[in-house]
């Protein structure tokens, strides 16, 4: 179990303090796939990196297997089970792919590994490729995916793992988040998608810092869809036949 | 006879863990201590100044070692060699010195090495610099390369100085004929106050004459770094310089590539970067379980590779 109790998380500035997160209260259970969603802002990625440690809340307490985790870094979550995907996967000069889901398996044999052809990626081309320019975004973003499938955290967060991705590998994607999934881990996903809120056990929307509905896909998605949906759908649909094949 | 030491700072330089194959040099505070030539690759010691030829005959491939250690304290020690690659011979030239100060006074050498490349031939030369002993006993690298790459020749250089020495001043000076490649990594890591300069001036002389210079350093503490990268085109040539460096702490870092065209058809491009290990960099790996040093640890490992 990993619960969130009362958390908030307010950041100094030279102006005035921003209230980011406000009286978070969730229990994640182990074997539950969870969905954030939200508008832009809303705090989403705040409570991942509040989970992970990259923020500490000023509030509140976290708490993942009966033990207080609010205060411990970032690399004492990790070890005891937490993995976060990036928004934004940093790149590296230098370092390869196979380099980076070594750290990620710790002790695992990468060569075995089966997480890049999980998401597309054939492992003889890719594991010696650097994780710099030369990838594409979308490269990157599916590298990350596969780094935390390699890591195998008992509490999986991905962070909105759809974007940069092109349809092909949204659908795979979907598939593999799903197929990972165990009894024993928490899966959280940050997304906006209908497709991929619709295989949560629990959506919690988020607004300005704060949970502002929570339930299953049907009961909240018809109230969340116009605030989620792209709006370019209405356009494309007005132009009769559709060519751009949307995911949404 | 070669000591623990001495065995050690082979290693270190020239990942040599025996005798090296092929034909090899080893020179230790001043002195030739074992030489071995072999057919078509000749180790000559010069006659009128301390140094060394290495002549490779035609179409010659093979491996020469000319490693230099320094053992002891006062020493300022001084080679020319002079190196040449018949046409179409495919050589590795290990050089590189290690120095092991025991402390009160200075270590020196000043390696200083022509390089004559002749047509279609190849060479790969590598040198590593290491440096290790009493802080008391400064450790000083100075060397200078001039080459000579003759039409469609290849050279690749691959220079690297991880820690270890104080000062030093590494010049490479180069002329590139048609159809001629030079391709150089260096590779740089100070720490402590230590200074290390690096000034490259490679000329394409010829038509269809490239290079490539990839310069990576990472400078800590509270030591300077300085690269003046200079590629200029006579000819119809192709350059890229490319400078990126790591700073952290109280370092300091100044680089200044130039590129210099005296042809319309020439393309040159130089690109240079200093900064900071990124905080995402560090996050992203602490978030896979490495402490923030053990992070900064594989960055610049991975950086300097």
């Amino acid at each position: 179990m990993l619960s969130l109790q009362n958390v908030g998380l307010t950041l100094e500035t030279e102006e005035a303090p921003v209230r980011i997160l406000d009286g978070i209260n969730i229990d994640f259970e182990p074997g539950k796939m969870y969905a954030l969603t939200g508008p832009n802002g809303s705090g989403k990625s705040s409570v991942a990196k509040a989970i992970m440690g990259m923020f500490t809340p000023t509030e509140g307490k976290i708490e993942f297997q009966g033990e207080d985790i609010t205060n411990l870094s970032i690399t004492e979550r990790a070890r005891r089970g937490i993995g976060y995907g990036f928004q934004q996967p940093p790149r590296f000069k230098g370092l390869r792919v196979i380099d980076l889901l070594e750290v990620a398996m710790e002790h695992g044999n990468v060569e075995e590994c089966q997480c890049l052809r999980q998401i597309g990626l054939c492992p003889d081309t890719y594991n010696e490729r650097a994780l710099d320019a030369s990838l594409s975004g979308g490269e990157m973003k599916r590298i990350e995916i596969a780094t935390l499938l390699a890591q195998n955290p008992k509490v999986r967060i991905f962070d909105e793992p759809e974007a940069g991705i092109d349809l092909w590998s949204f659908e795979q994607l979907i598939d593999v988040i799903h197929k990972t999934h165990a009894s024993d881990r928490i899966t959280i996903v940050i997304s906006h998608q209908e497709k991929i809120l619709n295989m949560m056990d629990e959506i919690l929307m988020m607004m300005e810092g704060h949970i502002e509905l929570r339930g299953d896909c049907q009961e909240v998605w018809p109230q969340i869809k116009n605030l989620t949906r792209c709006a370019c759908r209405d356009s494309c649909v007005k132009e009769g036949e559709i060519y751009a094949d949307c995911p949404r | 006879m070669l000591t623990a030491l001495d065995k050690r700072l082979l290693k270190e330089i020239a990942d040599l863990h025996e005798e090296p194959p092929g034909a090899y040099n080893i020179r230790k505070d001043g002195k030739g201590v074992d030489r071995h030539s072999m057919p078509g690759i000749e180790v000559i010691p010069k006659e009128d100044k301390p140094g060394l030829d290495v002549l490779v005959e035609p179409g010659k491939k093979g491996t020469v070692h000319i490693p230099v250690l320094l053992t002891e304290a006062n020493q300022n020690d001084l080679v020319y060699n002079t190196i040449d690659i018949g046409a179409n011979a495919d050589i590795l030239l290990v050089a590189g010195c290690g120095i092991h100060n025991p402390g009160g006074g200075k270590a020196q050498h000043d390696g200083i090495h022509y390089i004559t490349v002749r047509k279609g031939a190849r060479l790969r030369y590598v040198e590593k610099h290491f440096g290790e002993g009493e802080e008391s006993g400064e450790k000083v690298l100075n060397p200078k390369t001039v080459l000579k790459v003759e039409e469609g020749a290849y050279v690749e250089l691959e220079l690297v100085q991880i820690r270890g020495v104080d000062h030093t001043v590494r010049t490479t000076e180069g002329e590139i004929e048609a159809g001629g490649q030079v391709v150089m990594f260096e590779r740089l890591l100070t720490d402590g106050k230590q200074t290390a300069e690096s000034d490259v001036e490679l000329k394409l002389m010829g038509d269809e004459s490239t290079t490539r210079i990839i310069s990576r350093s990472v400078a800590q503490d509270n030591s300077t770094q300085v690269f003046r990268p200079r590629v200029v085109a006579y000819g119809r040539g192709k350059g890229h310089v490319e400078c990126d460096s790591i700073i952290m702490n109280e370092a300091v870092v100044r680089s200044v590539p130039e590129i210099w065209a005296e042809n319309s058809e020439a393309e040159l491009v130089h690109e240079a970067a200093i900064g900071k290990i990124a905080g995402e960099q560090l996050l992203k790996l602490m978030a896979l379980g490495l402490t923030a040093e053990e992070a900064e640890e594989k960055i610049i490992s991975g950086f300097l590779a």
